[in-house]
């Protein structure tokens, strides 16, 4: 069975003025239809930059790949044409990002704005406004208007019918942010890319939203990559995780087995960072340091400066993955043995 | 004899700010306090937790008396704090500092830190008394407290990090000597890794210091490691208020479960 997505060895670098970064060292990932993997780590690490690299946002330049290949479902993306981009894009890869305000055109109504995205899938696929391919525009486009009122229904926002005619100014933060799920999930894509999708958000609606993205991966069967730096939002929303570090996936595999059995020095220290009623006052493990500057990144394991575990072999090579449970690997030279160092 | 008036003093205060009629048609009153009755001990960390648009910023604004309540009174180490004088009030505003959500949008880019941290120093030249020499050695002392050294006086803001920022504005509000410090979301921005050492710091000072916090936010896990007590506020109302272990592991109301209940908790799959 082919990966609805696979990433094959992917390398990104950044030209800038004081030279180029490789903001992707050799990113491996593959999603099944089902999976929801959150892809995690700090600010700077790659996160985004992957999730825009699948829907080919990156702006290019200042982002060249040097090697790699983004597969959907066999299909390479990389030599794609942005005119062949944009056919898939709504259709087989919907997109949500962290802003809601700004992913809203104001001077639209929240109707149009669905509709169009509904049109734009539907002039690829024509059983998504279930209407014949030969109807007149004016039917499409009612077909296109009453599955937007659909869509709003399913993503929980009352009065669907009505509040199509309303603008973004008129909804709240989370309003917003169903409109946009709304608007991902319309063309019924395969893979779903959320960039931060609640960030933004109080807990209770970020609840409600993670919830309405599980509920769309059990009924359309689809693919998502959802990106945060909350590992507690992985827990509760996702099957997988994959650990970003300077470029690098450090540690992948089940949730369970990842955030429950941390093998990574850097996944542990991530989540020995984050309270939780248990924590004593002033216990709490910050990680020292900074992400490195990928420009001139430190040699061999990216994490090692900031390691607490590191020795001379760390700094030689890029780790490669090592397995270390069903599924669950972890790039560090020492994973085999970190268990004994842990609880030494 | 210890001082057992409250730090600060909450009581009946309410905030409405008044409908509109305009051209484009007229908008309702709105209540963005309603009969708020709160007590903050000294040297306790007091955690107000609310969703947005509950009227945390308000209450801020009101505490730092730059909004007036509508009613009720507002008692600062057991004084009224709209009946001072304006000379009053500019010394009682040396005792409560603030530090904001945001360190990439709080510090004037175009001012050094040596000019950030000493410029609450010389706004209450009066009632600190510090000539230039003495302000800067204090913003090197200050720099030195909160992890970051005297070495970087002479840098500007973007040569920092988020949680560098953040420390510059923690050395800024200890300026001008507080004993009650508001936090308004000080860690919502930054990584966890970073969110961790900040907290961290903030413990370390209320020990050496003996500073009384009031710290606004919405990450319940921050709340209930920082905090002794919690209030939390609903559509401009304190709904619960109590002990952090009493209102986290045995919540009352309907809005505390829900609150608690959408927590995303990572320890689902520790062993």
């Amino acid at each position: 069975m082919t990966a609805l997505l696979e990433i094959r060895d992917l390398h990104l670098s950044m030209s800038s003025y004081e030279g180029s970064a490789d903001v992707l060292n050799g990113i491996n990932l593959t999603v099944n239809r089902g999976e929801i993997w959150g892809l995690v780590g700090e600010s700077g690490c790659g996160k985004s930059l992957t999730g825009l690299s699948v829907s080919r946002l990156a702006p290019s330049p200042p982002a060249h790949y040097s090697k790699g290949q983004i597969l959907l479902e066999g299909r390479d993306l990389l030599p794609l044409t942005q005119r062949e981009m944009q056919k898939l894009r709504g259709k087989r890869i919907g997109m949500i990002f962290q802003d809601p305000t700004t992913n809203l055109n104001p001077a639209f109504r929240i109707g149009e704005q669905l509709t169009d995205v509904a049109l734009a899938a539907a002039a690829q696929d024509d059983t998504i406004l279930d209407c014949p391919a030969h109807s007149s525009n004016r039917t499409r486009r009612a077909a296109a208007w009453s599955l937007a009122v659909e869509m709003l229904e399913k993503v929980g926002i009352p009065n669907a019918q009505s509040r199509l005619a309303s603008y973004p100014h008129e909804f709240s933060g989370g309003m917003r942010q169903r409109v946009l799920i709304a608007m991902a999930m319309i063309g019924r894509p395969d893979l779903l890319i959320a960039d931060e999708p609640t960030t933004a958000l109080d807990v209770s609606v970020q609840a409600q939203i993670l919830k309405q993205i599980k509920a769309n991966v059990a009924e359309y069967d689809m693919g998502v990559v959802l990106i945060t730096h909350n590992l507690g939002v992985v827990a509760q929303t996702c099957s997988h995780v994959a650990v970003m570090y300077a470029g690098n996936i450090v540690e992948n595999g089940p949730v369970a087995a990842v955030i429950g059995n941390p093998v990574h020095p850097y996944t542990r220290a991530l989540l020995s960072a984050i309270p939780t009623k248990d924590t004593k006052r002033g216990a709490l493990k910050g990680l020292a340091g900074a992400v490195p500057n990928l420009i001139n990144p430190p040699p061999g394991c990216r994490f090692a400066p900031r390691c607490a575990f590191a020795q001379p072999a760390c700094t030689k090579a890029t780790p490669p993955p090592e397995t270390v449970g069903p599924n669950h690997s972890a790039a560090c030279i020492r994973a085999a043995e970190m268990e004994a160092l842990i609880h030494a | 004899m210890p001082d057992t008036t409250p730090m600060l003093e909450i009581e009946n205060v309410s905030k409405i700010y008044p409908g509109r009629r305009g051209m484009f048609g007229s908008s309702a009153a709105v209540h963005a306090l309603t009969d708020v009755s709160l007590a903050v001990k000294r040297g306790e960390s007091f955690g107000l937790v609310g969703e947005s648009g509950s009227g945390k910023t308000t209450m801020t604004r009101s505490i730092l008396q730059l909004e007036t309540p509508s009613a009720g009174v507002i008692r600062f180490m057991g004084k009224d704090m709209a009946q001072l004088s304006a000379v009053e009030m500019r010394r009682l505003r040396a005792k409560i500092q603030i530090v904001f959500q945001d360190p990439y949008a709080s510090l004037n880019p175009r001012m050094s830190v040596h000019d950030i941290v000493t410029e609450p120093m010389l706004i209450h030249v009066e009632t600190l008394g510090l000539n230039a020499r003495q302000r800067t050695d204090r913003a090197a002392e200050l720099l030195s407290l909160v992890g970051l050294g005297p070495q970087y006086l002479r840098r500007y803001p973007h040569e920092f990090s988020g949680g560098q920022r953040q420390r510059i504005c923690i050395a800024r509000a200890l300026a001008s000597g507080p004993e009650l410090l508001l936090l308004d979301e000080p860690t919502s921005a930054l990584d966890v890794s970073v969110q961790a050492q900040v907290l961290n710091l903030l413990f370390e000072l209320q020990d050496k210091l003996g500073l009384t916090y009031f710290f606004i936010s919405h990450d319940l896990a921050v709340v209930r490691y920082l905090c002794d007590r919690v209030a939390l506020i609903y559509h401009g109302k304190i709904v619960e208020q109590g002990s952090s272990d009493e209102i986290f592991d045995n919540p009352k109301g309907d809005y505390a479960r829900m609150l608690i209940g959408a927590m995303p908790e990572v320890r689902v799959y520790a062993e």
